[in-house]
């Protein structure tokens, strides 16, 4: 196939991804309204020392960051199974490869994006030196991105499945291990006043590894899924 | 014999049934021989470490329990593309088989490294990028089994979680690597095993002969669950169902 029909076809998958999530608000509000419910917490829990908050902020955004991903990669696929789009994107004879990608890019503008430019309000809320802003929202943008994609590997296994929520975070927290510590690390290493780009690099390296191999991976699951 | 005959018969789980049934008493045998031969030259013959007195002494399990769980997680990987590439049911079996192995052995090599760090470092945890990543390996191994649990179909349930295995195994050099970038990070290196292949011969050869004990367990342990396993999907087979009403076998070929 031309490449201009793959290109086509990447802008249709991706306009009708967010054309249906704008129709229906919830699907990326509910990640961000879970962001910063988490966030609220965490000060009660701990306490409200601007100190320990700040020192501690780094991990806290990163962690809750994470899980509002993890949360919200449940639903990549869950509505294009339950109406069956999903059976004619296998069926089509369009490559899924590409369908695959613009699916979990569109998912990534809808969760990882917002997050990380809400990201800095909660890092008033939590004391972040104002030093850590940008790592902070250039590390959520690029490792959300990862996220989304190893998420979506766990998405298309489970989406079959009726439980899929709880069982999705089991399999797919080992591997977001990674991408938890090169993020947290960059903000750390910016409020340091050190250098945080090898980070920021190290996450770029693996968003490209993501990008290339996941979809091989999301496209194999879903096969299975959808056959069972 | 050409490679594909070869390649056919062991797909065919009743000739695996027979021919792993012939194999077993010699595993079990040479296994619990090194194991437990291993574990009383290691307890008992072999002189105490001078800095670390008795307590060394459980390097005889940690060690060998550490990297079969290891080892086990690559077998299971390469069981389940060999599963997914050329559909062979019994690759399916062995890598559902060899999760349990795998996470049990695990938590012996977490649990042992607890008892092994209170009287060395004085406490049972620490954040070391080696126990770090074996915690990590026991989560997978974990997740695996979750996967399979979910499936109400077999075939999908197998096939998912080949997938998942492969993802995992492409995930583990990363994983550790960057927990080990990590902890460098963190804290410094202060806390070590042993020194650097400081390890005399006399504490190493009771290693050797339990690693390889635990190795040949591992073997024995996966074949005895593959077969179970087998007997349970092919319970509708005739030779399942003369082989349980006690039919004399006729021989192998």
């Amino acid at each position: 196939m031309a490449s201009a029909g793959v290109s086509s076809l990447v802008v249709a998958v991706l306009r009708r991804d967010l054309s249906a999530a704008a129709r229906r608000g919830s699907e990326w509000s509910n990640p961000l309204v879970f962001f910063i419910m988490v966030c609220a917490l965490f000060p009660l829990g701990i306490g409200p020392q601007p100190e320990r908050l700040a020192e501690l902020a780094p991990g806290i955004l990163w962690v809750v960051a994470l899980l509002a991903s993890l949360l919200a990669s449940d639903s990549v696929f869950r509505g294009d199974y339950d109406d069956a789009t999903l059976e004619q994107m296998l069926l089509s004879h369009q490559p899924l490869y590409p369908q695959v990608i613009a699916k979990t890019i569109a998912h990534w503008l809808l969760s990882g994006l917002p997050l990380s430019l809400l990201s800095p309000l909660l890092g008033v809320l939590l004391h972040l030196p104002m030093a850590g802003m940008g790592a902070l929202m250039a590390s959520l943008a690029l490792g959300s991105a990862v996220l989304s994609f190893i998420g979506a590997i766990g998405a298309a296994l489970t989406v079959g499945l009726r439980k899929g929520g709880l069982l999705l975070s089991l399999i797919i927290l080992p591997l977001y291990i990674p991408v938890l510590i090169f993020g947290s690390s960059a903000v750390k290493a910016a409020v340091e006043a050190g250098p945080y780009l090898p980070q920021l690099a190290m996450l770029g390296v693996f968003f490209l590894l993501a990008l290339a191999l996941a979809p091989l991976a999301i496209c194999g699951a879903l096969r299975i899924s959808v056959d069972q | 014999m050409s490679i594909w005959t070869t390649f056919h018969k062991w797909g065919s789980p009743r000739w695996f049934y027979q021919f792993s049934g012939r194999l077993l008493p010699y595993l079990a045998g040479l296994s619990l021989l090194l194991l437990i031969g291993g574990a009383v030259w290691g307890l008992a013959l072999v002189p105490a470490d001078y800095k670390q007195g008795n307590s060394f002494r459980i390097i005889y399990i940690h060690v060998p329990a550490s990297a079969v769980a290891m080892g086990a997680y690559m077998t299971m990987a390469i069981a389940g593309a060999i599963h997914l590439i050329w559909r062979m049911k019994l690759a399916a079996m062995v890598m559902k088989a060899i999760a349990p192995i795998g996470a049990s052995l695990t938590f012996l090599a977490l649990l042992t490294g607890a008892v092994w760090g209170k009287p060395t470092w004085g406490t049972w945890w620490v954040w070391d990028a080696r126990i770090t990543s074996v915690l990590i390996l026991f989560f997978l191994y974990l997740g695996v089994m979750a996967l399979h649990q979910a499936f109400d179909n077999r075939d999908a349930a197998a096939k998912a979680c080949a997938v998942l295995v492969i993802v995992g195994a492409v995930n583990i050099p990363i994983i550790y690597w960057s927990v080990e970038w990590w902890y460098s990070l963190h804290q410094p290196a202060s806390i070590r095993f042993i020194g650097e292949s400081t390890i005399h011969p006399s504490m190493l050869r009771p290693l050797m002969a339990t690693l390889s004990g635990m190795y040949l367990f591992f073997a024995w342990a996966m074949l005895l669950f593959t077969r179970a396993e087998i007997l349970d999907r092919e319970r509708n087979t005739r030779w399942v169902q003369d082989l349980v009403c006690g039919v004399q076998e006729q021989g192998v070929k």
